[in-house]
Protein backbone atom coordinates (compact mmCIF):
# COMPACT_ATOMS: atom_id res chain seq x y z
CA UNK A 1 0.00 0.00 0.00
CA UNK A 2 1.28 3.29 -1.06
CA UNK A 3 0.26 6.87 0.05
CA UNK A 4 0.36 9.77 -1.75
CA UNK A 5 -0.52 13.11 -0.60
CA UNK A 6 -1.40 16.04 -2.77
CA UNK A 7 -0.25 19.53 -1.41
CA UNK A 8 -0.15 22.88 -2.38
CA UNK A 9 0.89 25.44 0.24
CA UNK A 10 -1.67 27.54 -1.45
CA UNK A 11 -5.16 28.12 -1.27
CA UNK A 12 -7.04 27.27 -4.36
CA UNK A 13 -4.73 26.10 -6.99
CA UNK A 14 -7.58 23.03 -7.59
CA UNK A 15 -5.81 21.08 -5.22
CA UNK A 16 -9.39 19.16 -3.90
CA UNK A 17 -10.52 19.68 -7.93
CA UNK A 18 -7.37 17.55 -8.65
CA UNK A 19 -7.65 15.00 -6.05
CA UNK A 20 -11.20 14.12 -6.60
CA UNK A 21 -10.29 13.34 -10.02
CA UNK A 22 -7.62 11.07 -9.17
CA UNK A 23 -9.97 9.40 -6.91
CA UNK A 24 -12.51 9.11 -9.69
CA UNK A 25 -9.87 7.14 -11.77
CA UNK A 26 -8.07 5.07 -9.04
CA UNK A 27 -11.94 4.05 -8.04
CA UNK A 28 -11.25 1.14 -6.00
CA UNK A 29 -7.63 0.92 -5.74
CA UNK A 30 -7.75 3.55 -3.19
CA UNK A 31 -9.23 4.92 -0.15
CA UNK A 32 -9.33 8.60 0.20
CA UNK A 33 -8.60 10.83 3.16
CA UNK A 34 -9.80 14.24 3.38
CA UNK A 35 -7.30 15.62 5.52
CA UNK A 36 -8.40 19.57 4.78
CA UNK A 37 -10.14 19.01 8.56
CA UNK A 38 -10.69 22.61 9.06
CA UNK A 39 -12.46 23.41 5.40
CA UNK A 40 -12.91 19.50 4.52
CA UNK A 41 -14.65 19.75 0.59
CA UNK A 42 -13.88 16.59 -0.74
CA UNK A 43 -17.40 15.39 -0.22
CA UNK A 44 -19.06 17.71 -1.94
CA UNK A 45 -17.73 15.72 -5.04
CA UNK A 46 -18.15 12.18 -3.95
CA UNK A 47 -21.47 11.72 -2.29
CA UNK A 48 -20.41 10.19 0.68
CA UNK A 49 -22.61 7.53 2.08
CA UNK A 50 -21.68 7.31 5.60
CA UNK A 51 -20.84 4.27 7.11
CA UNK A 52 -19.36 5.15 10.25
CA UNK A 53 -19.06 8.37 12.21
CA UNK A 54 -17.50 9.22 15.53
CA UNK A 55 -17.13 11.89 18.03
CA UNK A 56 -13.25 12.58 18.39
CA UNK A 57 -11.72 13.89 21.95
CA UNK A 58 -8.38 14.96 22.25
CA UNK A 59 -7.07 17.39 24.38
CA UNK A 60 -8.49 18.89 27.50
CA UNK A 61 -10.34 21.90 29.48
CA UNK A 62 -10.42 22.95 32.90
CA UNK A 63 -13.64 23.11 34.46
CA UNK A 64 -13.31 25.15 38.09
CA UNK A 65 -16.24 23.89 40.28
CA UNK A 66 -17.86 26.77 42.61
CA UNK A 67 -18.39 24.65 45.22
CA UNK A 68 -15.17 24.28 47.93
CA UNK A 69 -13.00 26.88 45.69
CA UNK A 70 -11.62 29.30 47.69
CA UNK A 71 -11.15 32.02 45.57
CA UNK A 72 -7.39 32.25 45.99
CA UNK A 73 -6.60 33.74 42.16
CA UNK A 74 -3.59 30.89 42.13
CA UNK A 75 -5.16 29.13 39.11
CA UNK A 76 -5.74 32.83 37.51
CA UNK A 77 -2.61 33.70 38.30
CA UNK A 78 -0.46 29.85 36.81
CA UNK A 79 -2.38 30.47 33.59
CA UNK A 80 -0.45 31.86 30.62
CA UNK A 81 -3.27 32.13 28.05
CA UNK A 82 -5.51 34.34 29.80
CA UNK A 83 -8.20 31.34 29.59
CA UNK A 84 -9.29 31.91 33.70
CA UNK A 85 -12.13 34.89 34.33
CA UNK A 86 -14.04 36.27 37.38
CA UNK A 87 -17.70 36.65 36.69
CA UNK A 88 -19.72 37.67 39.61
CA UNK A 89 -17.02 36.63 41.95
CA UNK A 90 -16.52 32.99 40.72
CA UNK A 91 -13.86 31.57 38.51
CA UNK A 92 -15.21 30.52 34.94
CA UNK A 93 -12.63 28.99 32.13
CA UNK A 94 -13.09 30.07 28.47
CA UNK A 95 -13.54 27.20 26.59
CA UNK A 96 -11.62 28.97 23.39
CA UNK A 97 -8.41 30.49 25.07
CA UNK A 98 -8.25 27.48 27.49
CA UNK A 99 -5.06 24.64 25.81
CA UNK A 100 -5.67 22.17 28.57
CA UNK A 101 -2.61 22.80 29.56
CA UNK A 102 -3.41 21.51 33.56
CA UNK A 103 -1.14 24.04 35.13
CA UNK A 104 -4.02 25.36 36.86
CA UNK A 105 -5.82 22.11 37.84
CA UNK A 106 -1.76 21.30 39.65
CA UNK A 107 -1.86 24.47 41.46
CA UNK A 108 -5.75 24.56 42.86
CA UNK A 109 -5.42 23.81 46.53
CA UNK A 110 -8.63 22.22 46.97
CA UNK A 111 -9.02 20.46 44.30
CA UNK A 112 -11.60 22.13 42.68
CA UNK A 113 -10.40 21.79 39.25
CA UNK A 114 -11.24 19.10 36.72
CA UNK A 115 -9.42 18.14 33.59
CA UNK A 116 -12.11 17.07 30.93
CA UNK A 117 -12.04 15.75 27.49
CA UNK A 118 -12.43 17.92 24.72
CA UNK A 119 -14.55 17.35 21.73
CA UNK A 120 -12.76 18.30 19.17
CA UNK A 121 -15.03 17.23 15.86
CA UNK A 122 -16.42 14.03 13.92
CA UNK A 123 -14.92 11.70 12.05
CA UNK A 124 -16.63 9.67 9.36
CA UNK A 125 -15.54 6.29 7.27
CA UNK A 126 -18.02 6.77 4.09
CA UNK A 127 -19.05 5.20 0.69
CA UNK A 128 -18.78 7.30 -2.30
CA UNK A 129 -19.75 7.10 -5.86
CA UNK A 130 -16.49 6.09 -6.78
CA UNK A 131 -16.98 2.49 -5.12
CA UNK A 132 -14.01 3.63 -2.39
CA UNK A 133 -14.05 4.50 0.67
CA UNK A 134 -13.70 8.20 1.91
CA UNK A 135 -12.32 8.69 5.50
CA UNK A 136 -13.17 12.26 6.57
CA UNK A 137 -13.43 14.96 9.36
CA UNK A 138 -15.04 17.99 10.60
CA UNK A 139 -13.09 20.09 13.04
CA UNK A 140 -15.51 21.46 15.77
CA UNK A 141 -16.34 24.86 15.32
CA UNK A 142 -13.50 27.19 17.32
CA UNK A 143 -11.63 24.06 18.18
CA UNK A 144 -7.82 23.16 18.23
CA UNK A 145 -5.97 20.11 17.52
CA UNK A 146 -6.57 20.09 13.96
CA UNK A 147 -3.05 17.96 13.55
CA UNK A 148 -4.52 15.33 15.22
CA UNK A 149 -7.78 15.17 13.94
CA UNK A 150 -5.63 14.98 10.46
CA UNK A 151 -3.51 12.07 12.18
CA UNK A 152 -6.42 10.27 13.05
CA UNK A 153 -8.03 10.69 9.35
CA UNK A 154 -4.85 9.39 7.99
CA UNK A 155 -4.05 6.61 9.91
CA UNK A 156 -7.68 5.51 9.70
CA UNK A 157 -7.40 5.62 6.01
CA UNK A 158 -4.57 3.52 5.78
CA UNK A 159 -6.34 0.81 8.11
CA UNK A 160 -8.95 0.38 6.07
CA UNK A 161 -6.55 0.53 3.31
CA UNK A 162 -5.12 -2.30 4.38
CA UNK A 163 -8.00 -4.27 5.48
CA UNK A 164 -9.60 -3.67 1.77
CA UNK A 165 -6.71 -4.68 0.64
CA UNK A 166 -6.15 -1.86 -1.79
CA UNK A 167 -3.18 -0.32 -3.63
CA UNK A 168 -3.23 3.41 -2.47
CA UNK A 169 -4.14 6.00 0.09
CA UNK A 170 -4.73 9.37 -1.55
CA UNK A 171 -4.46 12.09 0.73
CA UNK A 172 -5.95 15.68 0.54
CA UNK A 173 -3.96 18.10 2.20
CA UNK A 174 -4.67 21.66 3.88
CA UNK A 175 -2.91 24.71 2.37
CA UNK A 176 -0.19 26.00 4.26
CA UNK A 177 3.24 24.43 6.14
CA UNK A 178 2.45 24.00 10.03
CA UNK A 179 0.91 21.37 11.75
CA UNK A 180 -1.83 20.06 10.08
CA UNK A 181 0.33 19.90 7.28
CA UNK A 182 3.18 18.18 8.28
CA UNK A 183 0.32 15.47 10.30
CA UNK A 184 -0.58 14.86 6.21
CA UNK A 185 2.69 14.12 5.51
CA UNK A 186 3.77 11.71 7.91
CA UNK A 187 4.01 8.45 5.94
CA UNK A 188 3.83 9.34 2.77
CA UNK A 189 5.56 8.05 -0.37
CA UNK A 190 4.93 10.44 -2.86
CA UNK A 191 3.89 14.40 -2.70
CA UNK A 192 1.77 15.81 -5.69
CA UNK A 193 2.63 19.43 -5.34
CA UNK A 194 -0.49 21.49 -6.88
CA UNK A 195 0.73 25.22 -8.10
CA UNK A 196 -0.49 27.80 -10.35
CA UNK A 197 2.03 29.91 -12.28
CA UNK A 198 1.57 33.22 -10.31
CA UNK A 199 4.17 34.96 -7.71
CA UNK A 200 1.94 33.57 -4.91
CA UNK A 201 1.86 29.79 -6.50
CA UNK A 202 5.50 29.98 -6.91
CA UNK A 203 6.46 31.40 -3.15
CA UNK A 204 4.32 28.91 -1.10
CA UNK A 205 5.61 26.15 -3.49
CA UNK A 206 8.81 26.68 -2.61
CA UNK A 207 8.20 26.74 1.13
CA UNK A 208 5.96 23.97 0.89
CA UNK A 209 8.56 22.12 -1.24
CA UNK A 210 11.20 23.01 1.05
CA UNK A 211 8.98 21.31 3.97
CA UNK A 212 8.25 17.81 1.84
CA UNK A 213 12.31 17.92 0.68
CA UNK A 214 13.12 18.13 4.66
CA UNK A 215 11.17 15.00 4.86
CA UNK A 216 12.87 13.49 2.06
CA UNK A 217 9.64 11.77 0.13
CA UNK A 218 9.57 11.62 -3.41
CA UNK A 219 7.46 14.81 -5.36
CA UNK A 220 5.98 15.30 -8.54
CA UNK A 221 4.22 18.70 -9.68
CA UNK A 222 0.91 19.74 -11.53
CA UNK A 223 0.59 23.49 -13.07
CA UNK A 224 -2.85 24.07 -12.80
CA UNK A 225 -4.02 26.98 -14.75
CA UNK A 226 -0.83 27.01 -16.57
CA UNK A 227 -1.30 29.06 -19.53
CA UNK A 228 -2.69 32.26 -17.17
CA UNK A 229 0.96 33.79 -16.91
CA UNK A 230 3.52 32.28 -19.29
CA UNK A 231 6.40 34.12 -17.70
CA UNK A 232 5.83 32.84 -14.59
CA UNK A 233 4.94 29.05 -15.86
CA UNK A 234 8.35 29.45 -17.23
CA UNK A 235 9.44 29.96 -13.47
CA UNK A 236 7.48 27.67 -11.72
CA UNK A 237 9.18 25.34 -14.59
CA UNK A 238 12.65 26.42 -13.40
CA UNK A 239 12.16 26.07 -10.39
CA UNK A 240 10.72 21.87 -11.02
CA UNK A 241 13.71 21.40 -13.17
CA UNK A 242 16.22 22.95 -10.22
CA UNK A 243 15.20 20.47 -7.77
CA UNK A 244 14.50 17.64 -10.21
CA UNK A 245 10.56 17.70 -9.84
CA UNK A 246 8.93 15.97 -12.48
CA UNK A 247 6.24 18.14 -14.21
CA UNK A 248 3.02 15.98 -14.72
CA UNK A 249 0.69 17.82 -16.37
CA UNK A 250 0.03 21.72 -17.59
CA UNK A 251 -3.75 22.01 -17.00
CA UNK A 252 -4.98 25.18 -19.03
CA UNK A 253 -7.01 27.82 -17.20
CA UNK A 254 -10.65 26.51 -17.95
CA UNK A 255 -13.82 27.76 -16.42
CA UNK A 256 -15.19 23.71 -16.67
CA UNK A 257 -12.67 23.37 -13.35
CA UNK A 258 -15.84 25.60 -11.81
CA UNK A 259 -18.54 24.46 -13.89
CA UNK A 260 -17.33 20.66 -12.83
CA UNK A 261 -17.54 21.68 -9.31
CA UNK A 262 -20.46 23.85 -9.80
CA UNK A 263 -22.45 20.63 -10.21
CA UNK A 264 -21.04 18.05 -7.94
CA UNK A 265 -18.67 16.60 -11.07
CA UNK A 266 -15.11 15.83 -10.99
CA UNK A 267 -13.00 17.74 -14.15
CA UNK A 268 -12.26 14.00 -15.06
CA UNK A 269 -15.86 13.35 -16.00
CA UNK A 270 -16.64 16.21 -16.94
CA UNK A 271 -14.38 17.37 -19.58
CA UNK A 272 -13.35 13.83 -20.20
CA UNK A 273 -11.31 14.65 -23.50
CA UNK A 274 -9.43 17.80 -22.78
CA UNK A 275 -8.81 18.43 -18.83
CA UNK A 276 -9.62 14.54 -18.18
CA UNK A 277 -7.43 13.03 -20.43
CA UNK A 278 -4.37 15.09 -18.76
CA UNK A 279 -4.97 13.73 -15.49
CA UNK A 280 -5.50 10.55 -16.92
CA UNK A 281 -2.05 10.44 -18.11
CA UNK A 282 -1.37 11.90 -14.75
CA UNK A 283 -2.57 9.18 -12.47
CA UNK A 284 -1.30 6.30 -15.06
CA UNK A 285 2.76 8.52 -14.00
CA UNK A 286 1.42 8.24 -10.73
CA UNK A 287 1.22 4.66 -10.13
CA UNK A 288 4.19 4.19 -12.62
CA UNK A 289 6.41 6.06 -9.66
CA UNK A 290 5.13 4.60 -6.82
CA UNK A 291 5.25 0.88 -8.56
CA UNK A 292 8.88 1.40 -9.74
CA UNK A 293 11.46 -0.89 -7.81
CA UNK A 294 13.52 1.81 -6.65
CA UNK B 1 -10.57 50.88 13.52
CA UNK B 2 -9.09 47.17 12.47
CA UNK B 3 -10.60 45.17 9.70
CA UNK B 4 -9.84 41.88 9.11
CA UNK B 5 -9.97 39.38 6.11
CA UNK B 6 -10.80 36.03 6.51
CA UNK B 7 -12.29 33.16 4.52
CA UNK B 8 -12.20 29.50 5.28
CA UNK B 9 -11.86 28.47 1.99
CA UNK B 10 -8.03 29.25 0.70
CA UNK B 11 -7.95 31.17 -2.68
CA UNK B 12 -11.06 33.09 -2.56
CA UNK B 13 -8.98 36.27 -2.81
CA UNK B 14 -8.47 37.32 0.49
CA UNK B 15 -4.53 38.99 -0.08
CA UNK B 16 -6.02 40.45 -3.34
CA UNK B 17 -8.87 42.66 -1.43
CA UNK B 18 -6.26 43.52 1.60
CA UNK B 19 -3.51 44.56 -0.93
CA UNK B 20 -6.07 46.36 -2.99
CA UNK B 21 -8.08 48.08 0.00
CA UNK B 22 -4.57 48.97 1.68
CA UNK B 23 -3.78 51.10 -1.74
CA UNK B 24 -6.64 52.60 -2.47
CA UNK B 25 -6.79 53.59 1.12
CA UNK B 26 -3.46 54.88 1.22
CA UNK B 27 -3.89 57.17 -1.76
CA UNK B 28 -6.99 58.66 -0.10
CA UNK B 29 -5.75 59.20 2.88
CA UNK B 30 -3.03 61.50 1.08
CA UNK B 31 -2.40 64.82 2.87
CA UNK B 32 -4.90 63.81 5.88
CA UNK B 33 -3.39 62.53 9.00
CA UNK B 34 -4.54 59.19 8.50
CA UNK B 35 -2.75 55.79 7.71
CA UNK B 36 -3.50 52.38 6.57
CA UNK B 37 -1.43 49.63 8.53
CA UNK B 38 -1.40 46.13 6.49
CA UNK B 39 -0.44 43.00 8.14
CA UNK B 40 -0.09 39.77 6.89
CA UNK B 41 -1.03 37.25 9.22
CA UNK B 42 -1.00 34.48 7.43
CA UNK B 43 2.25 33.31 8.41
CA UNK B 44 2.97 30.23 6.79
CA UNK B 45 2.26 31.33 3.62
CA UNK B 46 2.58 35.01 3.36
CA UNK B 47 1.68 36.60 0.40
CA UNK B 48 1.15 39.93 0.41
CA UNK B 49 4.53 41.20 0.60
CA UNK B 50 4.34 40.12 -3.32
CA UNK B 51 2.55 43.07 -3.91
CA UNK B 52 3.65 45.49 -2.20
CA UNK B 53 6.99 46.25 -2.23
CA UNK B 54 8.30 49.26 0.38
CA UNK B 55 11.66 50.37 2.47
CA UNK B 56 12.28 47.75 5.44
CA UNK B 57 12.66 50.05 8.32
CA UNK B 58 12.81 47.07 11.21
CA UNK B 59 13.43 43.39 11.63
CA UNK B 60 13.40 41.21 14.31
CA UNK B 61 13.34 37.49 14.89
CA UNK B 62 10.66 35.89 16.73
CA UNK B 63 10.89 33.29 19.69
CA UNK B 64 8.65 31.88 22.16
CA UNK B 65 9.25 30.50 25.09
CA UNK B 66 9.84 26.56 26.05
CA UNK B 67 12.00 24.48 28.91
CA UNK B 68 15.64 23.38 28.18
CA UNK B 69 16.63 20.61 30.46
CA UNK B 70 19.30 21.09 33.11
CA UNK B 71 20.92 18.20 33.28
CA UNK B 72 23.03 19.11 36.29
CA UNK B 73 20.26 19.90 38.59
CA UNK B 74 17.77 17.39 37.44
CA UNK B 75 17.25 14.44 40.28
CA UNK B 76 15.13 12.81 37.49
CA UNK B 77 11.84 12.47 39.35
CA UNK B 78 9.58 12.74 36.31
CA UNK B 79 7.75 15.83 37.95
CA UNK B 80 8.05 18.01 34.62
CA UNK B 81 6.66 14.51 32.20
CA UNK B 82 3.57 14.13 34.63
CA UNK B 83 2.12 17.54 34.62
CA UNK B 84 2.97 18.29 30.93
CA UNK B 85 0.23 17.27 28.96
CA UNK B 86 1.23 17.76 25.86
CA UNK B 87 3.52 14.90 25.71
CA UNK B 88 6.56 17.53 25.30
CA UNK B 89 9.00 16.06 27.89
CA UNK B 90 10.06 12.50 27.05
CA UNK B 91 12.43 10.86 29.53
CA UNK B 92 15.13 8.98 27.97
CA UNK B 93 17.34 6.57 30.09
CA UNK B 94 19.55 9.10 31.84
CA UNK B 95 18.23 12.16 29.40
CA UNK B 96 15.74 14.33 28.88
CA UNK B 97 14.43 15.23 25.74
CA UNK B 98 11.85 18.50 25.42
CA UNK B 99 9.65 18.26 21.83
CA UNK B 100 9.42 22.62 21.62
CA UNK B 101 6.81 21.34 18.41
CA UNK B 102 4.59 19.53 20.76
CA UNK B 103 5.12 22.38 24.11
CA UNK B 104 2.30 24.78 24.41
CA UNK B 105 4.62 27.41 26.58
CA UNK B 106 2.49 26.50 29.65
CA UNK B 107 5.57 26.65 31.80
CA UNK B 108 4.06 23.94 33.76
CA UNK B 109 6.94 21.53 34.27
CA UNK B 110 9.02 24.78 34.17
CA UNK B 111 7.43 26.45 37.19
CA UNK B 112 6.61 23.26 38.92
CA UNK B 113 10.19 21.17 38.86
CA UNK B 114 11.82 21.14 42.44
CA UNK B 115 14.76 21.96 41.10
CA UNK B 116 14.80 24.47 38.69
CA UNK B 117 15.66 22.06 36.58
CA UNK B 118 13.80 23.51 33.35
CA UNK B 119 14.31 27.03 32.66
CA UNK B 120 12.29 28.84 29.81
CA UNK B 121 14.48 29.30 26.94
CA UNK B 122 13.73 31.37 23.69
CA UNK B 123 12.90 29.04 20.85
CA UNK B 124 12.85 30.62 17.38
CA UNK B 125 9.54 30.61 15.43
CA UNK B 126 9.97 33.25 12.39
CA UNK B 127 10.53 37.07 11.62
CA UNK B 128 8.56 39.95 11.71
CA UNK B 129 9.56 43.00 9.20
CA UNK B 130 7.94 46.32 9.12
CA UNK B 131 7.69 47.79 5.61
CA UNK B 132 6.63 51.81 4.83
CA UNK B 133 5.74 52.26 1.54
CA UNK B 134 4.74 56.01 1.78
CA UNK B 135 3.27 58.55 4.24
CA UNK B 136 0.28 56.59 4.06
CA UNK B 137 0.99 52.76 3.94
CA UNK B 138 3.15 50.67 6.15
CA UNK B 139 3.10 47.28 5.71
CA UNK B 140 4.27 44.34 8.71
CA UNK B 141 5.06 40.65 7.87
CA UNK B 142 5.38 37.94 9.82
CA UNK B 143 6.74 34.45 8.87
CA UNK B 144 6.76 31.62 10.28
CA UNK B 145 10.37 29.63 9.97
CA UNK B 146 10.02 26.36 7.89
CA UNK B 147 9.42 23.34 10.04
CA UNK B 148 7.86 25.46 12.19
CA UNK B 149 4.26 23.38 13.13
CA UNK B 150 2.69 26.30 15.99
CA UNK B 151 1.69 28.99 13.66
CA UNK B 152 -1.30 30.93 16.15
CA UNK B 153 2.11 31.92 18.58
CA UNK B 154 3.47 33.74 15.83
CA UNK B 155 0.38 34.92 14.86
CA UNK B 156 -0.39 36.27 18.66
CA UNK B 157 2.78 38.43 19.26
CA UNK B 158 1.85 40.05 15.58
CA UNK B 159 -1.31 41.00 16.96
CA UNK B 160 -0.32 42.42 20.18
CA UNK B 161 2.86 43.99 18.39
CA UNK B 162 -0.61 45.76 16.61
CA UNK B 163 -2.27 46.22 19.98
CA UNK B 164 0.42 48.19 21.47
CA UNK B 165 2.57 50.14 18.79
CA UNK B 166 -0.65 51.10 16.29
CA UNK B 167 -3.61 51.57 17.93
CA UNK B 168 -3.63 55.35 17.40
CA UNK B 169 -7.13 56.50 15.95
CA UNK B 170 -4.62 57.49 12.61
CA UNK B 171 -4.71 54.11 11.63
CA UNK B 172 -6.64 51.83 9.43
CA UNK B 173 -5.86 48.49 10.24
CA UNK B 174 -6.09 45.62 7.42
CA UNK B 175 -5.61 42.03 8.35
CA UNK B 176 -5.08 39.52 5.88
CA UNK B 177 -5.80 36.29 7.88
CA UNK B 178 -4.79 32.60 7.14
CA UNK B 179 -7.27 29.93 5.74
CA UNK B 180 -9.18 28.04 7.19
CA UNK B 181 -11.65 28.06 10.56
CA UNK B 182 -9.18 26.66 13.16
CA UNK B 183 -6.89 28.41 15.91
CA UNK B 184 -4.76 30.59 13.57
CA UNK B 185 -7.66 32.40 11.72
CA UNK B 186 -9.00 32.39 15.32
CA UNK B 187 -5.66 33.97 16.68
CA UNK B 188 -5.92 36.55 13.78
CA UNK B 189 -8.80 38.15 13.79
CA UNK B 190 -9.19 38.60 17.55
CA UNK B 191 -9.33 41.98 17.54
CA UNK B 192 -10.95 43.21 14.85
CA UNK B 193 -13.73 45.68 14.69
CA UNK B 194 -15.35 43.69 11.84
CA UNK B 195 -14.48 40.96 9.56
CA UNK B 196 -14.75 40.65 6.01
CA UNK B 197 -15.63 36.87 4.59
CA UNK B 198 -14.06 36.74 1.02
CA UNK B 199 -15.44 33.57 -0.32
CA UNK B 200 -16.27 32.66 -4.32
CA UNK B 201 -19.61 31.67 -5.50
CA UNK B 202 -18.57 27.92 -5.68
CA UNK B 203 -20.32 24.84 -3.96
CA UNK B 204 -16.70 25.04 -2.29
CA UNK B 205 -16.80 28.40 -1.79
CA UNK B 206 -20.17 28.36 -0.09
CA UNK B 207 -19.68 25.41 2.28
CA UNK B 208 -16.24 26.90 3.90
CA UNK B 209 -17.91 30.24 3.97
CA UNK B 210 -20.85 28.61 5.88
CA UNK B 211 -17.91 27.27 8.40
CA UNK B 212 -16.16 30.55 8.74
CA UNK B 213 -19.58 31.99 9.60
CA UNK B 214 -20.48 29.47 12.52
CA UNK B 215 -16.59 30.22 13.69
CA UNK B 216 -17.36 33.79 13.85
CA UNK B 217 -20.93 33.30 15.67
CA UNK B 218 -18.72 31.10 18.21
CA UNK B 219 -16.30 34.11 18.84
CA UNK B 220 -19.26 37.08 18.93
CA UNK B 221 -17.55 38.82 15.94
CA UNK B 222 -19.30 41.45 13.69
CA UNK B 223 -18.81 40.24 9.95
CA UNK B 224 -19.67 40.99 6.23
CA UNK B 225 -18.95 39.04 3.23
CA UNK B 226 -17.20 39.99 -0.39
CA UNK B 227 -17.99 37.86 -3.15
CA UNK B 228 -15.01 37.40 -5.28
CA UNK B 229 -14.97 36.05 -8.48
CA UNK B 230 -18.29 37.47 -9.10
CA UNK B 231 -20.48 35.66 -12.40
CA UNK B 232 -18.68 31.79 -11.79
CA UNK B 233 -20.53 29.19 -10.10
CA UNK B 234 -24.49 29.58 -8.87
CA UNK B 235 -26.11 32.00 -6.71
CA UNK B 236 -26.48 30.25 -3.82
CA UNK B 237 -24.03 32.25 -1.87
CA UNK B 238 -26.02 35.19 -2.52
CA UNK B 239 -29.28 33.72 -1.26
CA UNK B 240 -28.20 32.10 1.35
CA UNK B 241 -26.78 35.35 2.79
CA UNK B 242 -29.68 37.49 1.75
CA UNK B 243 -32.00 34.72 3.43
CA UNK B 244 -29.97 35.11 6.60
CA UNK B 245 -29.72 38.69 6.79
CA UNK B 246 -25.95 38.73 6.26
CA UNK B 247 -24.70 42.55 4.29
CA UNK B 248 -22.72 41.42 0.81
CA UNK B 249 -21.01 44.20 1.46
CA UNK B 250 -19.15 43.85 -2.44
CA UNK B 251 -19.04 41.73 -5.71
CA UNK B 252 -15.57 41.99 -7.21
CA UNK B 253 -15.84 40.35 -10.90
CA UNK B 254 -14.43 37.10 -12.37
CA UNK B 255 -11.97 38.77 -14.92
CA UNK B 256 -9.22 37.17 -16.57
CA UNK B 257 -7.26 40.39 -16.20
CA UNK B 258 -7.24 40.68 -13.18
CA UNK B 259 -6.53 37.19 -12.57
CA UNK B 260 -3.28 37.99 -14.67
CA UNK B 261 -3.04 40.69 -13.17
CA UNK B 262 -2.51 38.67 -9.90
CA UNK B 263 -0.27 36.37 -11.20
CA UNK B 264 2.24 39.02 -11.63
CA UNK B 265 2.19 40.55 -8.76
CA UNK B 266 0.23 43.62 -9.14
CA UNK B 267 -2.44 45.77 -7.72
CA UNK B 268 -5.69 45.82 -9.69
CA UNK B 269 -7.11 49.15 -8.63
CA UNK B 270 -4.81 51.62 -10.63
CA UNK B 271 -5.76 49.20 -13.33
CA UNK B 272 -9.19 48.19 -13.69
CA UNK B 273 -11.42 50.82 -13.17
CA UNK B 274 -14.45 48.28 -12.39
CA UNK B 275 -12.64 46.74 -9.35
CA UNK B 276 -11.84 50.04 -8.11
CA UNK B 277 -15.36 51.23 -8.16
CA UNK B 278 -16.14 47.71 -6.55
CA UNK B 279 -13.12 48.12 -3.41
CA UNK B 280 -14.21 51.82 -3.02
CA UNK B 281 -17.88 50.60 -2.50
CA UNK B 282 -16.71 47.95 0.06
CA UNK B 283 -14.80 51.02 2.15
CA UNK B 284 -17.91 52.74 2.24
CA UNK B 285 -19.83 49.81 3.81
CA UNK B 286 -17.13 49.34 5.85
CA UNK B 287 -17.49 52.76 6.96
CA UNK B 288 -21.69 52.11 7.59
CA UNK B 289 -21.32 48.93 9.21
CA UNK B 290 -18.45 49.95 11.87
CA UNK B 291 -20.37 53.51 12.51
CA UNK B 292 -22.96 51.30 13.13
CA UNK B 293 -21.74 49.65 15.66
CA UNK B 294 -20.16 52.35 18.07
Amino acid sequence: MKEIVVLSGKGGTGKTSITGSLAALGAENLVLADCDVDAADMHLLTEPRVQIQEDFYSGKTALVHTEGCVHCFKCQQVCHFDAINVIDGEFVVDPIECEGCGYCYQVCPTHTIDMKKRLAGKFFVSKTRFNNTLVHARLGIAADNSGKLVTKVREEAAKIAGQEKVDYVLVDASPGIGCPVVASLTGANLVVLVTEPTVSGLHDLSRVYELVSKLKIKTVCIINKADLNEDMAEQIKGFLQEHNIRLLAEIPYDIKFTEAITIGKTVVEYDEIGIGKLLKESWKTVKQILNDKN
Amino acid sequence: MQIAIASGKGGTGKTTLAVNLSVLLAEKFAGSRQKVLLIDMDVEEPNSGLFIKGKLQQQEVKYRLVPEWDEDKCTFCKRCANVCEFNAIAFLGVSVLVFPELCHSCYACSDLCPEDALPMVQHRMGETKIFSLNNHLQFIESRLDIGVEQATPLIEQTRKLIKEQYSGNEWFTILDSPPGTSCPMMEAVKDADLVILVTEPTPFGFHDLKLAMETMDELEKHYAVVINKYGIGNDDVLNYCNEKQIPIIGKIPNLRAAARLYSAGKAMVDAIPEIRVEIENIYQQILKLTEAET
